[in-house]
């Protein structure tokens, strides 16, 4: 490993993730990249490279959009480079940017990672009909439902645990001005009363469909000190992915999830993430993933994840131990592009003392998670309120 | 800087069109010529990077199917670039440099044969101003080729030369889809398909997949006789209007060589494969790059003998590497290319360990 | 000069692209199969598995697959959901059950339909058949099976029946394996 620290000194966000936000796509990042150059007290001209995420282009249509983007993300004259790794873009390109610092080869990097999925149909992009096979891909809802479902059978964890964590994500948004579903009357009948999707996924247990973009400005430890906010510490980086499909593959709790985690937690010298961490955001667009990923990311004991949610650990307004997604989650906003790196930055924020209403009480070290694709890509990353 | 090496290259035969293989099917025996080339297997593999386009294939998510050609279980360290997989090498080298990675293998492919690529590219454009005047990427080159000839640098028949050469010298290469003997004579009396620009102006439509195999310097395996090292890598991007930029000249091409060359410390070149999918660009980017007649440009063919969309970059490293097997080549300059008319552009110094 | 104009706030730019959808070595074997009324798996030397639809890799290996296996029409259900969102393009009117479905002797599910029952009666580990259309109308496509219904027969244990698949795919492994020695 090289020696080279990377800091975090500035996020920026879109001001309200909505559907149908009315601004162009060169605005839309441009509004996230100036927020976070702000919070990082730049100037375009003090960025050596851009590296930007999203998902697939058809979520758009426009190909290959980065060569569009340059100009309104002073990417001019600059080396530009576009992440995709399905839903876990947002998380790889922010560990992409990461890897630019160090290398040793750039001072400062803008990062943004992006959505604008009102512009075409996601519903549509995320049901492609295969030639030559009938047409039954029914969006991420339809695809995880049976995955939930395994989860549930194995489990045998109470109906409500799903609702509880819609609630409890809802919630937590309402602290977060940026989050999309502002829900302030959500309690557990609004979301077992929901219409069922696909089965045993609910409406209010889904995510929204979101347009909305993140930035970050990351820095070698030489050029840390731009901001008038302290800046967060990577402390620790993985990425894993393994196939779509194969015969007998444990698609509830995946190999590549446990391997990223253990990479990640053995840089960061991590036995035991409910204790060493204060916090986490973590990639839960449909209720159940949260006890799903409790478990796999080893917070819980295999078949016990619900628990942790039932009690309350997971919820900051209940005073839990291990608040998970105080920013409201993946359930309160999906610009689904956008969403990893999402995770990464509140996970920054924390530690920087900077979540304002959504704050956790001296957060020193804080988990950013995304996964996308058949539950087979994960890139997780560690962050700091010091120096590793 | 860690010294990083080209260990290996293959890359699947370049045709106009695959009718039997699927990308997948394309990808596993150029990943297995790849690994035995290089004396490695796939656990010897720290990273995989690749570089595809969704509208290639007319479907999102498609570079995911890949996954099933690397035999990811146990999952490994994967990225992919929605772009030329010359910037997959690029992510991968960074990696390298950051201490990450000792290792990584990149792979670019496209089946470009069942779209209409010309048509795809067009919405890369500016999607309110641009794309819905549906401007093709031949279309746009037309306007760069006539952007050039306004200059009266070149003529008409400075294109055709670059076609001649193209064609003469991808006789010696095994891959090449267009090889032959040909006179400028014969080739001005073709009709334009968008003037200036004549068909055989353009690169083919190519299908095919390509794999490339990095490694640390201490990582080398041993059988490797004469690895490519990467001495310096760099890449520029461009204002994207085209009316705003200098159609003619390649800004972005001379700064990205400038950074290459520092940190190379190397100045002059036996080779360079040029990312040139349309003739013009060929004699844009020998200026921007200053290069004379001494050097030997896309000794393969270059993009005009044989062009696999989203990997054609990565193929100007990998023939480059080959090139560079010959004792009498020590260096050599690969440019990679991505958006309408040269936009960004990759600058790498390679030269003979 | 003042214009009094109202901001646009949306315009529509329809795209059109027309693909044409290639088959592949794998995968053309199995629509000229499927339009017998026959359905082909591959099985892989590497692991001893038989994937169902094959696609041309085994994903654990990364090798090509090659070797034909003719699987039965029944199976059992090993994961479900009931859809109640319509699919984009489709015309399958919702609510209807999608299964993952593992066919006797493949160790790799395929996604189809459920009918014919209940939709509350659809469980893991029940046992189904395939309902064909019209053998007039068979293609080269899965959709020559309308849908699957349930047999009537006991629900299986699953965790069991992953035992034994995996069993019997370690034993085909060896007898690859021994077939190349020999």
């Amino acid at each position: 490993m090289s020696n080279n620290r990377v800091a975090i000194c500035g996020v920026g966000q879109t001001e309200r993730y909505k559907t149908k936000l009315t601004c162009s796509l060169a605005g839309l990042v441009r509004e996230a990249a100036l927020n976070a150059l702000a919070d990082a007290g730049c100037e375009w001209s003090d960025i050596d490279a851009l590296i930007i995420g999203k998902a697939p282009d058809m979520f758009e249509g426009v190909v290959m959009p980065e060569a569009y983007l340059a100009e309104a993300l002073g990417g001019v004259n600059k080396p530009v480079i576009r992440v995709h790794t399905a839903g876990s873009v947002g998380g790889s390109t922010a560990i992409v940017a990461a890897n630019h610092i160090k290398s040793g080869f750039f001072n400062r990097v803008l990062t943004v990672a992006f959505e604008k999925q009102s512009e075409s149909n996601a519903h549509w992009a995320l049901s492609p009909s295969m030639p030559f096979r009938p047409h039954f891909n029914s969006g991420a809802g339809g695809m995880f439902a049976p995955v939930i479902r395994e989860y549930m059978r194995r489990s045998d964890a109470p109906e409500d645990v799903g609702c509880q964590v819609a609630v409890k994500d809802r919630l937590h948004a309402i602290k977060n001005p940026h989050a999309h579903l502002h829900l302030p009357d959500i309690d557990i009948d609004t979301v077992k009363n929901s219409p069922m999707l696909w089965e045993p996924t609910r409406f209010l247990e889904s995510c929204p469909s979101s347009d909305g973009a993140c930035a970050m400005v990351l820095a070698a430890e030489s050029h840390a000190d731009t901001s008038i906010h302290k800046p967060a510490w990577v402390h620790a980086m993985a990425m894993r992915s393994e196939p779509s499909f194969y015969p007998w593959r444990e698609e509830v709790n995946p190999e590549a999830s446990r391997a990223c985690a253990k990479d990640l937690y053995s840089q960061a010298g991590i036995t035991q993430p409910r204790k060493q961490l204060d916090m986490a955001e973590v990639y839960v667009p449909f209720s159940w993933f949260e006890p799903i990923w409790l478990e796999s990311l080893g917070f819980a004991e295999p078949g016990q994840g619900w628990r942790l949610t039932l009690e309350g650990a997971t919820s900051r307004d209940q005073g839990g131990d291990i608040p998970w997604n105080c920013s409201g989650g993946v359930l309160s906003s999906n610009p689904i592009g956008a969403s990893g790196m999402i995770r990464f930055a509140e996970a920054a924020l924390q530690v920087r003392g900077m979540a304002e209403q959504r704050q956790v009480d001296g957060a020193k070290r804080a988990l950013g998670h995304a996964y996308g694709g058949h539950s087979q890509f994960f890139a997780m990353w560690i962050v700091g309120d010091e120096r590793p | 800087m860690r010294e990083v090496a080209i260990v290996a290259y293959a890359q699947s035969p370049q045709v106009r069109q695959e009718k039997v293989l699927n990308e997948v099917e394309m990808l596993m025996p150029v990943i297995e010529t790849a690994l035995t080339e290089a004396a490695m297997t796939m656990d010897d593999i720290d990273f995989v990077c690749s570089g595809s386009c969704d509208y290639i294939a007319g479907g999102a998510f498609s570079f995911v199917g890949a996954v099933d050609a690397l035999g990811a279980t146990p999952s490994k360290m994967e990225s992919h670039v929605e772009m030329d997989a010359a910037w997959a090498l690029y992510e991968s080298w960074l990696k390298i440099q950051a201490g990450e990675i000792s290792s990584a293998l990149i792979y670019g492919f496209g089946k470009s044969s069942v779209g209409d690529l010309p048509d795809v590219m067009s919405q890369q454009c500016d999607p309110y101003y641009l794309a819905p005047l549906w401007p093709d990427s031949i279309s746009m080159a037309g306007l760069q080729a006539s952007a050039l000839l306004t200059t009266r640098r070149y003529t008409e028949r400075d294109f055709a030369e670059v076609v001649v050469e193209s064609r003469r010298k991808a006789k010696a290469n095994p891959s090449a889809q267009l090889s032959g003997d040909t006179e400028v004579e014969e080739l001005l009396r073709a009709p334009y398909i968008s003037s200036p620009l004549r068909r055989h102006d353009c690169c083919p439509i190519t299908d095919g997949v390509s794999v490339l195999i990095i490694t640390d310097k201490t990582a080398l395996p041993e059988t490797i006789k004469r690895p490519v090292y990467i001495r310096g890598i760099d890449h520029r991007m461009e204002a994207h209007q085209l009316g705003i930029r200098v159609l003619s000249e390649s800004g972005s091409t001379t700064q990205a060589l400038a950074q290459a060359k520092s940190q190379a410390g190397i100045e002059h070149f036996d080779i360079a494969e040029l990312y040139a999918a349309f003739s013009p660009q060929t004699l844009i980017l020998k200026d921007a790059l200053g290069l004379d007649d001494q050097v030997d440009i896309n000794p393969s063919g270059g993009p005009l003998a044989g062009h696999i969309m989203m990997s054609a970059g990565l193929d100007r490293f990998g023939m480059s590497f080959r090139a560079l097997q010959k004792s009498e080549v020590t260096t050599a300059l690969a440019h990679a290319t991505s958006g309408p008319c040269l936009q960004h552009n990759m600058i790498a110094i390679l030269e003979a360990g | 000069m003042d214009i009094d104009l109202d901001p646009i706030e949306q315009f529509d730019a329809p795209i059109y692209h027309r693909y044409h959808a290639t088959s592949s070595r794998a995968i053309t074997p199995f629509l000229h199969a499927v339009k017998r009324g026959e359905l082909l798996g591959h099985l892989s030397t590497a692991t001893g598995k038989v994937l169902f639809p094959p696609l041309g890799a085994c994903p654990e290996s990364g090798e090509a697959t090659h070797i034909p296996v003719i699987l039965s029409d029944t199976g059992t259900v090993i994961g479900f959901t009931t859809v109640h969102l319509p699919i984009p393009g489709s015309k399958l009117v919702p609510p209807f059950t999608v299964a993952n479905i593992l066919l006797d002797g493949a160790d790799q599910a395929c996604s189809h339909l459920i009918s014919e029952c209940d939709i509350d009666s659809v469980a893991i580990g029940m046992r189904v058949v395939a309902v064909w259309r019209p053998a007039e109308v068979w293609n080269n496509s899965l959709e020559n099976i309308e849908y699957f219904k349930p047999t009537g027969e006991p629900l299986v244990d699953i965790d069991a029946l992953q035992q034994q698949c995996l069993a019997e795919a370690e034993q085909r492994k060896e007898a690859a394996k021994g077939g190349q020695d020999a």
